[in-house]
C-alpha cells in the first residue's frame, strides 16, 4: 500500500516538474519582466512595483498595446537575494523577456545585471539606489528613475548646513545595502565640509526589527547632536522619531526618499511634524501622479506603498522607449531611452549616458500639518 | 546618572517585550521539547486581529477604552485558537518522531502563517494606534518612563505571577508538569496529555497576544514579518535564562534587553546583536542551562 | 453510519476553520476610503476547502498509522519500499547509470534557467551533506551553519578582490578557512547538548554575519563586492551560458566527491564514533571515544564542505553580500537534512533537490509559491516524520536463534 502512495506521489512530482519546467512559449506579445522581493521580509518594497507596473500595462493595453502588440508582464519574485536574482534573470531571460522591470534591491540587481547585459536586455530599477551601478560603466543596460545614494546624501549634508546651520550631526542607518550607502556619503560630505562647518557626533548602524530604540535615541540627546541624518526605510524612522519627540527631544530628524512615504506620516502621526525627507521633485500636482494614485486606490483599495511612482515611470519610460524605437532591438530601445523625453508621475524624464534619469530633480521635504511638502 | 537610568528603563523595556513572548515559548518547550518557532507569528496574528478589530470599532464610533478592551480579547481568543490548531494540525502528528521533525514543521506553520497574512492582509507597515490612555500621575516623568511602558512592565510581571500560580498551584499545572517530567508516566496516573500539550499551546497562545497588542501599541506599526525577528530574540532570552523555566524566561529577557541597551549607549549600537549573542555564548559556557536552567546531570 | 460521523466531523473542522480564519481572511480595512471590505466568498471557499482536506488528512493519517502499527508489529526491522529499492542492486545499478548520463547531457538540452537552479540545488547537496555529517552523524544541532558557508564565499571574494587569486585557488583555501571556524566554533560548544547548543551555533552565525554587515573596511559592508569571476578553464573566454554549465560540472564532480568522501567517513572509525556519540554521549565516552576529538572532528568536516559550497556560490553568482547568509539559510539547510532523512546521503540529495527547487517550480503559483512551499514542508513531515529516505540503521541478525536479535 505504501509504495504505491510513494510512486503516485513520485509520478505527480516529475509531472509537475515537466509541466512547470519548460520554457513558455514565444507568443505576439511585448514582454515586460517586473522581478523584486515579493515574498519574505523585504516585500513590502517589492510588492508596489508589481502593483504599478499592472495598471500601467492595463491602461496601454486598453489603448491597444505597444506597437500594435499586447503587452505581457511576467512578475518574478526574488526575495532580494542575489542568488535568487540570478535564478530570476536567467528564467526571465529564457521565457524571451524584452525589457525588465526591477530589480527593487542593490545587490540582487547587480547580481542579474551581469546576465541581462549579455543576454542584451535593458533593465530599468524604480529603487536601486547603488552609486556604483550607474557611474561605475559597467552595466551599459542599467537605468533607474530614482537618484543614486550620494546625490541624495549630498542634497541631505547641504540643507542641514546651509540651510538649517547645524553643526552638530548625528549619522545612523539601518546597516542595510541602501541605508548604510547612504549614510556612509552622507558621513563623507560632512567631513569635507572641514570640521569647524559640520561635526559628526554619532556615526552607528541601528538593528532594523528591533522592538525599541530608546538607547540609540539616549545616546543622540547625550551626544547633544542638533540634527540626525538617517539612512533607511520608514518602519524604523518612525520608530526614532517617536521616541526622540516622546521624550521630548527638538533634534531635527533629516532623512532620505525611503522615508518619504506616506506610510511614514501614518504610522508617526503627529510625531512625523517636522521631519525633513529628500525625494524626487514635488509630483502633487503632476496630472500623471494623480492618475497613478487613483488608479492604485480604485484597483486596491490602499494607497501605493514604497517606489510606487518611480516604478510607475520606469514602466512607462521602458514601454514608450520600445514604442519610439519601433522593434524590442536592445540598441534602438536604449537609444530611443536617451534622447525621447517621456511624460511620467516624476515629471518629462529622460536618462544620460549612465543610465539616470535626467530631470528626476530631488528636493527637500518636509511634514508639515501631515503632508510632505516641499521646502523651497 | 541619568542616563544609566535611561538606559536601564530602556533595557527594561525591551526585556519585557521580550519577556511577554519569551514565557510562551519556555512553556511549550518545557512540555514537549519544541522549538515553537510559529510561535512569533501567533504574537503577529495577535497583533493583526487586534488591528482590525480596532478598525471596524473606531469605525462604528466606540469608546476607546472600550474598544482596547474587546481588540485585546479578541487577539486573545483568535491567537489561541491559531496556537491550539497549529498544534493539532502539524506537532501532534509528530509525537514520537524524530526530534528534530516537529521542528521543521514548526518553520513550515511559521512561513505558512507568514504569508497567510501577507496575501490575506497586505505587506505593507500598517499603523498600529496606541489606545493606552496616558496616567496623569505620570505627567511629570514623562520624558522618562511613559504610561504604555507602565503598562508593559505590569503586564508581564502579572504574566509571570500568574502563570507561576496556575502551574505551581492548579490541579492544572500539576498535570502539566507531571507531562513536563514524564509524559507515558502521566499518562500512566491518568493525565490526559492531549488536553494538556493543547491547553498549554492555548495558555503559551494567549499570553503571546497579549504581547502582541501592547508591543503593537508599543511600536505604533506593524507586518506580517515582525514576528520572526522578536521571535528569534525571545527564543535567546528563553535560553539564556533557562528554557523550560518562567522565571527564567522573564530573567533571561531582562538581561539581554539590558545587555543591548548598555552595550548601544556606552560603547555602539553597530555590533549590539554581536555582543549580546557573544554574552549568550559566555553565560552559557559557564552554565550550560542557561541561569536558572536545572543542570543536566549525565545519567548512566 | 461511519460516513456520517465523518461527514460531521468534517462539518465541524470547516467551521472551525472559517471561525479561525474570519478576521485575517474576510476583514480588510480600506485605509483609504476609511470602509470595510467584508469579503464573505472567501470564507465560504475556506470552509468548503477545509471540509475536504480534512477528510484527506485523515484518511492519510489513518494511512500512516496503520503503517506504523505493522511495522512495530513485525519481528524484523521492515523497510520501507524505498529504502528496500535502495538497497536492491538490481535496481540501483541501472538508476546510477541513468542519472549520470542524465546529469551529463543535462544542460545541453535544458534551459538556461534550469542549468542555473540545478547548479544551487546540487550547491545546496553539497551543504546539507557537510550538515548532515554534524546533524544527522554526530547528532548536533546546528543552526548557524551558513557562518561557515559565508567565510567560503568571502574568502574567494575577498582573496580575489585584494591579491586577484583565483577560483581554484581559492577553493581549497575557503574550504581550510571555514574548516578553522569550525574549530573555533566547537571548542566553546563543546560541553552544551540539545538546544542551548542550537542556540548558541544561531548566535555564532548571526554574530558572523553582522560582522560581515557592519566591518566595511574588511567585507565591504551591506553593499557587497561584486564582479567576482566564474571560474576560469584555461585562460578561455566563456559567454554566460557556457561558464554555467562548466559551474554546473564542477558541482557535479564536486557532489560526487562529496559523496565518495561522506560514505567512507561513515564506514570509517570517526563516523562510528559520530553515530556512538549520538546515540549516546556518556556510552560512548565509556567504550574510550575521545569526545572533544569526535565533537570537533564534526564541525570541522561538516564546516569544509560548507566553505566549498561557499566558494562556488561566490564564483556562480558573482556577487555576495550579508543577506544571502541570513538565519533562514541555515534553517533551510537544516530542513533538507532533516526532510531529506537523517544520515542518509539519498535522502539529503532528494531533499535539496525538492526544497532548492521547489520554489523554484511553484513560480507558476506566483504570489501563492511560498505558502505552497510551507504547506509542503508541513505535510511532508507530518506524513513522513523520518524524512523522505530515513538512513537504514545497520543491524546485525545473530543466525542461531532468532529470539535473540543484537543490534550494533
Amino acid at each position: 500500500m505504501r509504495h504505491r502512495i510513494s510512486v503516485v506521489a513520485l509520478t505527480a512530482m516529475v509531472g509537475v516538474f515537466l509541466l512547470f519546467g519548460g520554457t513558455a512559449l514565444a507568443g505576439d506579445t511585448i514582454k515586460l519582466g517586473v522581478a523584486g522581493p515579493h515574498s519574505g521580509d523585504l516585500a513590502s518594497y517589492g510588492i508596489p512595483t508589481v502593483h504599478a507596473a499592472e495598471l500601467v500595462v492595463k491602461d496601454i493595453n486598453a489603448k491597444g498595446g505597444v506597437l500594435g502588440k499586447k503587452v505581457e508582464l511576467l512578475v518574478e519574485d526574488d526575495v532580494c537575494k542575489p542568488e535568487v536574482a540570478t535564478n530570476t534573470a536567467t528564467k526571465l531571460v529564457g521565457e524571451g523577456v524584452n525589457v525588465v522591470l526591477g530589480h527593487i534591491c542593490s545587490g540582487a540587481t547587480k547580481a542579474a545585471l551581469g546576465i541581462y547585459k549579455e543576454a542584451k536586455i535593458v533593465v530599468m530599477s524604480p529603487s536601486a539606489t547603488n552609486p556604483s551601478l550607474t557611474q561605475s560603466g559597467e552595466y551599459p543596460n542599467f537605468f533607474r528613475t530614482i537618484a543614486s545614494d550620494d546625490a541624495q546624501a549630498k542634497l541631505e549634508v547641504d540643507f542641514a548646513l546651509n540651510t538649517l546651520k547645524v553643526k552638530k550631526i548625528a549619522v545612523l542607518h539601518d546597516k542595510g545595502d541602501y541605508g548604510k550607502g547612504l549614510a556612509e556619503y552622507a558621513k563623507k560630505f560632512l567631513e569635507a565640509a572641514g570640521p569647524d562647518k559640520a561635526e559628526v557626533v554619532l556615526f552607528e548602524g541601528i538593528t532594523p526589527g528591533a522592538v525599541d530604540y530608546s538607547a540609540i535615541v539616549q545616546k543622540i540627546k547625550r551626544k547633544g547632536a542638533e540634527a540626525v541624518i538617517f539612512g533607511g526605510y520608514h518602519p524604523e524612522a518612525s520608530k526614532i522619531v517617536t521616541q526622540m519627540r516622546k521624550k521630548k527631544m527638538k533634534t531635527i530628524f533629516i532623512s532620505d526618499d525611503g522615508v518619504k512615504d506616506d506610510t511614514f506620516i501614518k504610522v508617526a502621526k503627529k510625531y512625523a511634524e517636522g521631519v525633513y525627507a529628500t525625494g524626487p521633485k514635488d509630483v502633487s500636482k503632476n496630472p500623471l501622479a494623480i492618475k497613478a494614485r487613483e488608479e492604485h486606490k480604485k484597483a486596491y483599495g490602499s494607497d501605493p506603498g514604497a517606489f510606487y511612482d518611480n516604478a510607475y515611470a520606469a514602466a512607462l519610460a521602458l514601454l514608450n522607449a520600445i514604442q519610439k524605437a519601433g522593434s524590442t532591438d536592445y540598441d534602438a530601445i536604449v537609444k530611443a531611452l536617451r534622447t525621447n523625453l517621456v511624460d511620467t508621475p516624476l515629471g518629462k524624464i529622460k536618462f544620460d549616458k549612465r543610465g539616470d534619469a535626467i530631470g528626476v530633480g530631488f528636493a527637500m521635504y518636509q511634514v508639515k500639518d501631515g503632508k510632505y511638502v516641499e521646502v523651497k | 546618572m541619568d542616563y544609566f537610568l535611561e538606559l536601564f528603563l530602556g533595557g527594561l523595556t525591551r526585556g519585557s517585550i521580550y519577556a511577554l513572548i519569551a514565557l510562551g515559548y519556555t512553556m511549550v518547550y518545557g512540555i514537549i521539547e519544541l522549538i515553537n518557532f510559529a510561535h512569533g507569528e501567533i504574537y503577529m496574528i495577535g497583533a493583526f486581529t487586534a488591528l482590525i478589530v480596532i478598525s471596524v470599532l473606531t469605525m462604528l464610533g466606540w469608546n476607546q477604552l472600550a474598544i482596547l478592551a474587546i481588540a485585546t480579547l479578541a487577539a486573545i481568543v483568535w491567537s489561541s485558537a491559531y496556537g491550539f490548531t497549529a498544534e493539532k494540525v502539524a506537532y501532534k502528528p509528530l509525537r514520537g518522531a524524530p526530534r528534530l521533525s516537529p521542528l521543521i514543521s514548526a518553520i513550515g506553520v511559521s512561513l505558512f502563517l507568514q504569508n497567510y497574512v501577507l496575501l490575506a492582509q497586505t505587506s505593507d507597515f500598517l499603523p498600529f494606534p496606541n489606545l493606552i490612555p496616558d496616567f496623569k500621575f505620570l505627567e511629570p516623568y514623562e520624558g522618562i518612563v511613559r504610561s504604555t511602558e507602565i503598562v508593559i512592565y505590569v503586564v508581564t510581571a502579572a504574566v509571570l505571577v500568574i502563570l507561576t500560580v496556575l502551574i505551581k498551584f492548579t490541579k492544572l499545572g500539576k498535570a502539566m508538569r507531571a507531562t513536563a517530567q514524564d509524559r507515558d508516566m502521566a499518562m500512566l496516573v491518568g493525565v490526559n496529555v492531549d488536553r494538556v500539550i493543547s491547553f498549554t499551546f492555548i495558555v503559551g497562545s494567549a499570553t503571546a497576544a497579549l504581547g502582541g497588542v501592547l508591543i503593537a501599541s508599543h511600536i505604533g506599526q506593524i507586518n506580517f514579518y515582525i514576528g520572526f525577528i522578536a521571535g528569534i530574540k525571545a527564543f535567546v532570552a528563553a535560553v539564556l535564562g533557562g528554557i523550560g523555566s518562567m522565571p527564567g524566561a522573564v530573567l533571561g529577557s531582562l538581561v539581554l534587553g539590558w545587555t543591548e541597551s548598555f552595550f548601544t549607549g556606552y560603547i555602539s549600537s553597530d555590533y549590539e546583536d554581536v555582543f549580546a549573542f557573544l554574552f549568550l555564548v559566555l553565560i552559557l559556557i559557564f552554565r550550560p542551562s542557561g541561569i536558572l536552567g536545572r543542570a543536566n546531570t549525565d545519567k548512566v | 453510519m461511519n460516513t456520517i460521523k465523518e461527514l460531521k466531523k468534517s462539518f465541524l473542522i470547516a467551521l472551525w476553520f472559517m471561525f479561525l480564519t474570519f478576521p485575517i481572511m474576510v476583514i480588510k480595512v480600506n485605509t483609504v476610503e476609511q470602509t470595510i471590505d467584508w469579503r464573505w466568498n472567501r470564507l465560504a471557499m475556506v470552509g468548503i476547502f477545509s471540509f475536504f482536506a480534512s477528510w484527506i488528512w485523515r484518511y492519510l493519517l489513518q494511512r500512516k498509522e496503520m503503517g506504523q502499527k505493522r511495522a512495530e508489529e513485525s519481528e524484523t526491522p521492515t523497510l520501507t519500499f524505498q529504502q528496500r529499492v535502495l538497497q536492491n542492486p538490481k535496481f540501483t545499478r541501472p538508476a546510477l547509470v541513468v542519472i549520470c548520463i542524465f546529469a551529463a547531457i543535462f544542460p545541453f538540452y535544458f534551459s538556461m534557467y534550469q542549468v542555473n537552479i540545478m547548479t544551487t540545488a546540487l550547491i545546496y547537496v553539497i551543504l546539507g551533506l557537510g550538515l548532515n555529517i554534524v546533524v544527522g552523524l554526530a547528532g548536533l544541532l546546528d543552526l548557524g551553519y551558513v557562518a561557515f558557508y559565508a567565510v567560503g564565499a568571502y574568502s574567494y571574494a575577498l582573496l580575489n578582490v585584494h591579491f586577484g587569486m583565483g577560483f581554484w585557488a581559492c577553493l581549497p583555501i575557503g574550504a581550510g578557512l571555514a574548516m578553522l571556524f569550525g574549530i573555533v566554533l566547537g571548542f566553546p560548544v563543546l560541553r552544551l547538548r540539545g538546544d542551548y547548543l542550537a542556540i548558541v551555533t544561531l548566535g555564532f552565525g548571526e554574530i558572523i554575519r553582522l560582522i560581515l554587515e557592519n566591518w566595511n573596511e574588511f567585507s565591504f559592508g551591506p553593499s557587497g563586492i561584486a564582479n567576482i569571476p566564474r571560474p576560469g578553464f584555461f585562460g578561455i573566454k566563456m559567454s554566460i551560458h557556457q561558464s554555467l554549465i562548466y559551474i554546473y560540472f564542477i558541482m557535479v564532480a564536486m557532489v560526487i566527491f562529496t559523496i565518495f568522501v561522506v560514505r567512507r567517513l561513515q564506514d570509517s572509525r570517526i563516523g562510528r564514533a559520530w553515530i556512538a556519540l549520538r546515540e549516546d554521549e556518556v556510552a560512548c565516552q565509556a567504550t574510550g571515544i575521545d569526545k572533544t576529538k569526535t565533537k570537533l572532528s564534526a564541525f570541522a568536516l561538516g564546516a569544509t564542505w560548507a566553505g566549498m559550497g561557499g566558494v562556488v556560490f561566490a564564483a556562480k553568482t558573482t556577487f555576495i553580500n550579508p543577506a544571502s547568509f541570513t538565519i533562514w539559510e541555515s534553517i533551510m539547510i537544516l530542513c533538507i537534512v532533516v526532510l531529506g532523512g537523517m544520515g542518509s546521503i539519498v535522502g539529503v540529495i532528494f531533499g535539496a533537490g525538492i526544497l532548492i527547487l521547489l520554489p523554484e517550480y511553484l513560480r507558476a503559483f506566483s504570489e501563492y509559491r511560498m505558502l505552497m512551499f510551507a504547506a509542503a514542508l508541513v505535510l511532508m513531515m507530518v506524513f513522513r516524520p523520518h524524512g523522505i529516505i530515513s538512513a537504514v540503521r545497520r543491524t546485525y541478525q545473530f543466525e542461531g536463534s532468532p529470539e535473540k536479535k543484537a543490534s550494533s
